[in-house]
């Protein structure tokens, strides 16, 4: 039902944790299911320099905020606007497509985290 | 190590099953209703087995049907007595936590006019007698009660069901009859038709170490069925169709040793789905059982993991090597929550958090013992990811 790469961020999930004061948090639930995401990122002249994320929810929702944040991290604010649901999906091979919303809410904790750093900025 | 705790899905087919299977693909290939030796010796394999189930349960060997399995002889129980009897009432009794053969056949019967009570159960997950009486109405031709649930393991009253529809036929209408899916029960607690009141009562093979594919319904001699399956005469013209005679005799087999077994490994079950969770509690808090632990089943368990998603710690188990299951499924971003749970009155929360473990007579203390080990490590594994609610930040949004 789930790929190899969902698997692996179910054992093995990345960057699981909080930042001390970090520049943006971006803690959403998906109110019907009651997964929630709470991602937390470090901007430094404009780059994603850390992300530490913390996740409950059904595999594909863990999954997804895993490997959200190996995708955003080093990478330019202004790149980040072109990040979509279907590069998570990618990067975790496949979703059923009864789970996309997963990585929809992954997503959409990113936005409100580059928000609200964008407002302390 | 590899442990499966699913076995209310299906179990392993035991070695002798498999033993009294084998000479009817080959050299016993015979049809059961063929008049030559090949087709005799094949009849005479399935009346043995016939025996075999209706000794089970406390049956006449007539009054056994071989039908394909649980969700046959459930289609069955339901739509031949509501069809047969139609007129004399056309209102049928069942409850808010049957198996999807049982609810989605008496759903089936309601867009053909037949009206359907549903009766709630509590938190303890058993239906009261007294709704059962309130439901009753002159129009009402059947009631059907599962005997356990498949998911939490708790047993109906069944006998004292079968005694307020003895008397509502005296009383209310004498066309009323009363069905029990035992496919969950059947092997793991003794079931004694005399003392039921039962008119139908379905079994399934492969909850019982046979073969999956073949099952029984129980008739209650003098019941009435409209057929389902048209085509030969087959057991005795209430179900068509070339016996499965590989099917019918390793579900012979698989009643057999269940009968002859049942005090002792229910009692070993019974033991190891307590350690089970005697295990767990005793290592990660914020657990709950399902149901009422006294009523059960000795098999299953059913347990509530606080701030875990059921799915998600089914996925963390097999990867460990342990098989349980989940009654409950995000899906398309809405959430199809168990339908018994919520009919129990459990909580959203309670809900998501829920998986079953089942046992069956094979399974070990050692795997157990792996069990609890395991479900240990991946709860707590699971809540290190989860945000701590006590600490809500104040950027929190609803998306």
């Amino acid at each position: 039902m789930y790929t190899a790469q969902v698997a692996d961020h179910i054992a093995n999930p990345r960057n699981i944790g909080d930042i001390e004061n970090p520049s943006g948090v971006g803690d959403v639930v998906n109110e019907v299911c009651l997964d929630r995401i709470r991602l937390m990122v470090r901007v430094e002249r404009g780059t994603l320099v850390d992300a530490k994320v913390r996740v409950s929810g059904c595999p594909p929702t863990i999954a997804a905020a895993s490997v959200l944040t190996e995708l955003i991290v080093g990478r330019r604010i202004s790149e980040l606007e072109s990040l979509r649901a279907e590069d998570i999906e990618s990067a975790l091979g496949r979703l059923p497509a009864a789970k996309r919303h997963c990585a929809q809410l992954a997503m959409d904790a990113l936005r409100v985290a580059i928000q609200n750093s964008a407002d302390e900025d | 190590m590899p442990v499966y705790l699913d076995n209310s899905a299906t179990t392993a087919v035991a070695p002798e099953v498999l033993d009294a299977m084998y000479p009817f693909f080959i050299e016993e290939m015979g049809n059961a209703q063929s008049v030559h030796t090949f087709g005799q010796r094949a009849k005479s394999a399935v009346e043995n087995a016939r025996r075999l189930v209706a000794g089970l349960i406390g049956a006449s060997p007539a009054e056994i049907v071989f039908v394909s399995g649980g969700t046959e002889a459930d289609n069955l129980a339901i739509t031949g007595v509501a069809r047969a009897y139609a007129a004399y009432g056309r209102h049928i009794i069942t409850s808010a936590v049957e198996h999807p053969a049982v609810l989605s056949t008496c759903s089936s019967l309601e867009s053909e006019g037949f009206e359907v009570t549903y009766l709630p159960v509590g938190r303890a997950g058993v239906v009261r007698s007294e709704d059962i009486r309130a439901a009753l109405k002159d129009t009402t031709v059947l009631i059907s009660l599962m005997y356990a649930n498949n998911e939490t393991g708790v047993v109906q009253p069944i006998a004292e069901a079968g005694a307020i529809v003895q008397e509502a036929r005296r009383t209310v209408n004498p066309h009323l009859y009363f069905h029990t899916d035992a496919v969950q029960a059947a092997g793991k607690i003794n079931i004694s038709l005399s003392e039921l009141g039962v008119d139908l009562l379905s079994i399934s093979a492969h909850k019982i170490h046979g073969p999956k594919g073949i099952g029984a319904l129980y008739v209650k001699k003098g019941t009435r069925l409209a057929k389902l399956i048209h085509g030969g005469h087959h057991e005795r013209d209430r179900r068509a169709g070339t016996e499965n005679v590989p099917a019918i005799a390793g579900f012979g087999k698989a009643c057999e040793i269940a009968r002859v077994s049942l005090n002792e490994h229910s009692a070993r079950m019974n033991f190891l789905r307590d350690r089970l969770e005697s295990g767990i509690a005793a290592r990660v808090e914020d657990v709950g059982i399902n149901g009422d632990p006294a009523l059960r089943l000795p098999n299953i368990s059913s347990m509530s993991f606080g701030g875990v998603d059921g799915e998600s710690l089914l996925i963390a188990l097999d990867l460990k090597g342990v098989a349980v299951s989940t009654g409950s499924a995000c899906s398309s971003g809405s959430l199809e929550p168990s339908h018994v749970l919520t009919a129990m009155g459990l909580s959203r929360e309670e809900v998501r958090g829920s998986i079953r473990f089942s046992l069956s007579s094979f399974t070990t203390q050692d795997e157990i013992d792996y069990a609890i080990q395991t479900v240990s490590e991946t709860v707590e594994h699971l809540r290190r990811m989860t945000p701590l609610e006590s600490e809500p930040h104040p950027a929190a949004t609803r998306a």
